[in-house]
């Protein structure tokens, strides 16, 4: 039995915020349900913004509502899996809108096979990114370079997803304990690698590593 | 009332739980057929959990933020309840409704508490249902761990129903009296009019499905290994699986000259057609067909029922040295020969490259193993939890047979490629004399086989 051919389509969005992106996701989940879509993946970037998953604690947000707000920085509950995170310009973000139905109705591959993605955009820019065997997402020596959080709706269909640093400013991470796990750092691809990283390139790797592992 | 039940779903090969995170829906809620109406998270995925069938959600079972094992009931569906609220408007119908109570699980907010307190009581209904309707998973938790039969507690929730606040006041002030005079447990209950039962135990749960390894002491010389998960999942299953069905093996010796034969003849055919038919497509082909007759074999007990599968899935145990896996040919009575010999190279392959899918290990109804081409004559495989019986195929190799000889109608010596096989079955279900004849039936079909198969 062959793995379907999966025909993958590419939007890319810019800077969005935060809300938009989340109507926008619910509204294409419906149309890949209804096959109107192609599996889609969706490449962005967020305005500061914090979100808590569904096994969020708000006790790993650092700073009360007021701070947030002199900050700049917006707050959303959402459903997807994991705990709070951050995203803010210089991060990649991929929304992969996907029906996992044909060949991949398997949560912890495509958890793994996400983490795959992270790990060969980071070797294609030739940093060595790792899985941990104490949770999802993708981590080199200096810390946490890429979070997963996803979530799968009726159908077997995919959002949320994953958020790579590219040339995030990490210090925003310290408004949080990034997905509760208290000792973690952060890195991105700028710090891995002391050196300016082009995110347009950072993007084709990501489309090209999304192909490579989907299709397998 | 026929009820749906709602499983936790398999939500991938590795995933063995899952934590309810949220309820879409709500007791008394009408759902359609695949819309979703739960939430739950494992890990760092949230999923949406579709409801198999339309109805009226009549029973949550595992409360938000409670984590339950794949396959446990988390809800249950009445798909009559469609029916049933789409003519309540109209008033001529009801007196038709079968009973009161049924009428109360639609309409929650219509109906006055006191009307419900009597009809919930109805002759009519059973026990279960009125315990159901009558209280909340946790409420009954809580009673059955704590042996008190709701019927004596009065409820003060919706639709009488006794809340948890109910229960935790029962309990307390009979409690109270308890502390004054502390008697034995059984007095207690005896005192409080509450029968005297025995204690439900969970023993038998965590014996069916917990497995602990004793440990050893090491020696100077030994090295230590964590057992990775295959070898983990593996070694739990065994013991499970053992502790569950009691084993019987019965063993059966089987000519393959007229497969030789057949094989042999086909050969270049085969060859042509880029077929692969192995012995061991031969054997689950005439499994698959035997089965069919022998719906005990193909069943798995299940508390005090037996379900009968409905499908032949053949799980073919493979040997990753080191590890063992089971892919399953579903359906294999529908498939010809080739089919399942071309369906065993492919799963096999794809299993020794760590390529197979969740659905593709899952399901089977009976499994094969043959140890046989590594040249052991004989074995007593386990017989995988979940299925009643497996089949062992030994060593195939040339014997010496007494044969008689059509000709003359004299017993002589004769070179035969035979093997033993051994079928592993569970005797609760599949007594020893089936066992015979199933492998009768199976020797029949394979010193026989149909060239057209």
């Amino acid at each position: 039995m062959n793995s379907p051919h999966r025909s993958l389509a590419v939007r890319e969005l810019g800077t969005i915020e935060y809300s938009e992106a989340l109507e926008l996701q619910a509204h294409l989940i419906r149309e890949r349900r209804e096959a109107t879509i192609p599996d889609t993946i969706l490449l962005l970037e967020h305005p500061h913004v914090i979100t808590l998953g569904s096994s969020s604690d708000y006790a790993h947000v650092l700073l009360d509502a007021g701070e947030l707000e002199k900050r700049g920085i917006a707050l959303f509950e959402v459903g997807r899996g994991g705990d709070v995170t951050y995203h803010g310009p210089g991060q990649l973000v991929v929304y992969p809108i996907m029906d996992l139905k044909p060949d991949r109705k398997d949560l912890h591959r495509y958890l793994r096979d996400l983490e795959s993605v992270l790990i060969k955009v980071a070797c294609s820019f030739g940093v060595q990114a790792n899985r941990d065997p104490s949770g999802t997402g993708v981590f080199t020596e200096l810390g946490k370079l890429g979070a997963i959080g996803v979530r799968v709706s009726s159908g077997w269909i995919t959002s949320h997803g994953i958020a790579l640093n590219v040339s995030t400013k990490l210090d925003f991470f310290k408004t949080i304990v990034p997905c509760g796990i208290r000792d973690c750092g952060v890195s991105s691809l700028e710090r891995e690698l002391q050196a300016p990283v082009c995110m347009a390139e950072v993007k084709e790797c990501m489309v090209e590593s999304f192909k490579q592992v989907f299709s397998s | 009332m026929a009820r749906i039940e709602v499983p936790m779903p398999q939500m991938g090969e590795s995933i063995a739980e899952g934590t309810v995170s949220k309820w879409l829906k709500q007791v008394g809620d009408t759902v359609e057929r695949d819309e979703p109406i739960l939430e739950i998270s494992t890990d760092k995925v949230d999923a949406e959990i579709p409801a198999p069938s339309a109805g009226i959600l009549v029973e949550v079972v595992v409360e938000e933020g409670e984590t339950v094992e794949v396959g446990t009931v988390v809800a249950l569906i009445d798909p009559e309840g469609i029916a049933l609220v789409d003519t309540t408007p109209d008033k001529t119908l009801e007196p038709d409704l079968p009973s009161g109570s049924k009428k109360i699980i639609e309409l929650p907010d219509l109906v006055e508490p006191a009307l419900v307190a009597t009809q919930t009581l109805d002759v009519n209904q059973s026990a279960e249902e009125r315990l159901r309707t009558r209280s909340t998973p946790v409420v009954r938790k809580i009673a059955a761990e704590h042996g008190i039969d709701l019927a004596n507690i009065v409820g003060s929730g919706h639709a009488g129903r006794v809340t948890k606040q109910d229960i935790v006041a029962f309990m307390e002030s009979s409690g109270a009296t308890e502390a004054e005079d502390p008697p034995t447990i059984s007095a207690a209950r005896a005192r409080d009019g509450i029968p005297i039962q025995s204690e439900p135990s969970s023993l038998w749960d965590s014996f069916y499905k917990e497995v602990q390894h004793p440990e050893y002491q090491v020696r100077p010389a030994d090295q230590v290994e964590g057992m990775d998960k295959m070898r983990r999942l593996t070694a739990e299953h065994m013991v499970v699986a053992k502790r569950i069905a009691p084993h019987v093996h019965s063993f059966i010796e089987i000519d393959f000259s007229i497969i030789d034969r057949i094989r042999t003849l086909s050969r270049s055919r085969w060859e042509a057609q880029n077929a692969r038919v192995s012995y061991t497509a031969f054997v689950a082909w005439a499994v698959s067909r035997v089965l069919r007759d022998f719906p005990m074999v193909n069943s798995v007990v299940s508390g005090n029922n037996i379900i009968y599968r409905g499908n032949v899935n053949l799980g073919m145990a493979v040997d990753l040295n080191p590890g063992l896996i089971v892919p399953v040919v579903h359906d294999a009575d529908h498939l010809g020969l080739i089919g399942i010999g071309n369906k065993i190279v492919d799963l096999a392959g794809r299993a020794r490259a760590r390529k197979l899918m969740p659905d593709e290990i899952q399901g089977a109804t009976f499994t094969i193993t043959n140890p046989g081409v590594l040249g052991t004559v004989v074995g007593l495989p386990v017989i995988p939890k979940g299925t009643s019986a497996i089949l062992g195929i030994g060593s195939i190799e040339k014997r010496v047979a007494v044969v008689t000889d059509q000709q003359t109608e004299t017993d002589v010596i004769a070179i035969r490629k035979r093997s033993l096989f051994s079928l592993g079955y569970d005797h609760r279900i599949v007594d020893g004399a089936d066992a015979a004849r199933f492998l009768s039936a199976l020797k029949e079909m394979l010193e026989s086989f149909p060239e057209d198969a």
